[in-house]
């Protein structure tokens, strides 16, 4: 079934996303892919993550499509503007891409590019609205498309945030402009996650959200993204069991702490499902869903 | 308020290498409040470049070196000794910088760089800072103008990058201008506003009319057009 499809059913969504090259050598984005096959429901390629500039997600994509993989193409703001940007969202259509994560984009000063123009011509919200309007055969300025594209949107949020109400209302504003499916920020902690859900749900039950795991490496990796990563809070024992554990096991510690999370999310039925993100150990992905129970 | 800031002092000699004599012309508005053309920074570059040898011809400081009419009949009282010089420096901003190489039939050289990252135009010295977008949004956004307050000039709310208000790019300097204007929607008790889905950014907006872009050929296009041919 494809992403679109499941969208639509009950299944427990799974999703894993995967860094292309600093370069040509596509060989472990591939084989990290090739690992998934049969594993997740689709695989997002991320889109110059932290504004580093590398492979794009559009080449990305189409080279895990040839291996008969679901994707999502992730694009953001940051560095097109909306000529730029509709034309990608066509160029993804005809070379078989449907399923779209639409981004505002980190600024351009985090990267490896400082000195880059940021364009931030579009917003992720006007993003999903270009889209949108393509696919009802316009472009933003109205003017006719020969041929309609139809592609399957998503967008983000970041649950942790405080105060919490801007980015409901920005997700809102995201699901009215069409979003089907939401990819949240790193949750740790359940119980503020969950507090996040019932308002979420309140705003519309419809909507796909699934839960962000972040694969912890060290102790210095949760406690540096506690202090420093917006939006996202590492509880203490997390923290803890990362530091208890002998240096050797701490990425074993880190796969339980992610299996755990997947697990008791899937159980509970907190969302409805879960992205994985495992920043540059994308390897480890099957044993996090293989302790997760997958 | 237009912010400028000094060159290297090395990188204006280079500009001067071909020139012996020069003339200096400073700025008594944002210059001088930048300490970048006012009259301290004026006698320093005088002293500097009599240092390398270079002759000042003449220096005069124009109170708004924007003002393209002020310039030029202040500069006509100097015509003598600007006809000695081989250049003009200009101490000020961008538009000081062009506006007196459009009035006198020498070299003119820039000594500033104008630093206007996220639009620091306008007379108004306070944080309210406009980028001259030709659509004004102040009134979705509490009089906060998203386009200079948030960093990425979001206008449909913020991105997932502020913690404890704070932009997620350079956090110790900046605040995230999206929660200043959700803390002000909500003492103004339009949190409303902030469900509103505004439209693309038309940037075309950001060009003056073409009468204000005009030139005199432009004009005299305009007059022949109307003009019937007979
Ligand atoms: S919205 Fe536009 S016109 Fe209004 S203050 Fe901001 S830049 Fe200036
Ligand atoms: S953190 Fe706030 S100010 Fe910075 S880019 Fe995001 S919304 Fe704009």
């Amino acid at each position: 079934m494809s992403f679109k499809e499941l969208l639509n059913s009950d299944k427990f969504l799974i999703t894993a996303e995967i860094g292309p090259p600093k370069g040509v050598d596509i060989e472990p984005m591939l084989s990290k892919a090739m690992a998934l096959k049969g594993k997740v429901d689709a695989i997002n390629i991320t889109d110059q993550q932290s504004s580093v500039m590398r492979l794009g997600s559009l080449a990305g994509c189409c080279i895990l499509k040839r291996e008969g993989m679901e994707t999502i193409f992730q694009v953001t703001c940051r560095d097109r503007n909306r000529i730029a940007l509709q034309s990608d969202l066509l160029s993804a259509f005809v070379l078989g891409l449907e399923n779209v994560l639409c981004l505002t984009g980190d600024y351009v000063g985090l990267g490896d590019h400082p000195q880059a123009k940021g364009v931030f011509d579009l917003d992720s919200v006007s993003l999903l609205q270009a889209a949108r309007q393509l696919e009802q055969g316009y472009d933003l300025a109205g003017n006719e498309l020969t041929g309609k594209p139809c592609f399957c949107l998503g967008a983000t949020v970041t649950p942790g945030a405080d105060p919490l109400e801007p980015q409901l209302i920005k997700m809102d504003k995201k699901i009215k402009m069409g979003a089907r499916f939401i990819q949240t920020q790193a949750v740790f902690d359940l119980c503020r996650f969950k507090s996040f859900m019932h308002n979420a749900r309140r705003l519309n039950n419809r909507v796909k959200i699934m839960a962000g795991i972040l694969l912890l490496t060290k102790a210095k990796m949760a406690t540096y993204i506690d202090k420093n990563i917006p939006g996202i809070v590492v509880p203490p024992i997390f923290i803890d069991q990362l530091e208890a554990s002998p240096e050797a096991s701490t990425l074993k510690t880190g796969i339980e702490i992610a299996g755990q999370l997947i697990r008791q999310i899937h159980e509970e039925k907190v969302c409805d499902g879960v992205h994985i993100m495992a920043i540059g150990k994308e390897e480890m992905i099957p044993e996090i869903l293989a302790s997760a129970g997958f | 308020m237009i912010i400028s800031a000094q060159k290297e002092f090395e990188e204006i000699l280079r500009s001067l290498e071909q020139e012996t004599t020069i003339f200096l012309v400073g700025c008594n508005g944002c210059a001088e409040a930048c300490q970048t053309g006012g009259e301290k920074q004026i006698l320093k570059m005088l002293e500097l470049l009599e240092r390398e040898g270079k002759t000042i011809s003449g220096s005069l400081i124009v109170d708004f070196l924007c003002d393209k009419t002020l310039i030029k009949v202040k500069l006509k009282a100097y015509e003598a000794q600007i006809i000695k010089a081989d250049s003009l420096l200009v101490m000020t901003c961008g538009i000081g910088v062009q506006a007196t190489a459009a009035v006198v039939d020498k070299p003119v050289h820039p000594a500033c760089n104008t630093i206007n990252i996220g639009g620091s135009r306008g007379e108004w010295r306070g944080e309210e800072r406009c980028a001259e977008c030709g659509d004004c949004l102040l009134d979705f956004t509490g009089g906060i103008c998203p386009l200079t307050a948030c960093t990425k000039g979001l206008i449909n709310g913020p991105c997932g990058g502020a913690a404890n208000g704070k932009c997620e790019f350079e956090p110790e300097v900046r605040e995230c201008g999206w929660q200043l204007i959700y803390e002000r929607l909500q003492k103004l008790k339009q949190m409303d506003k902030l469900a509103i889905i505004l439209d693309p950014k038309d940037y075309s907006k950001m060009q003056p009319p073409p009468y204000l872009r005009s030139t005199v050929m432009w004009s005299l296009e305009q007059i022949a057009e109307e003009t019937p041919v007979k």
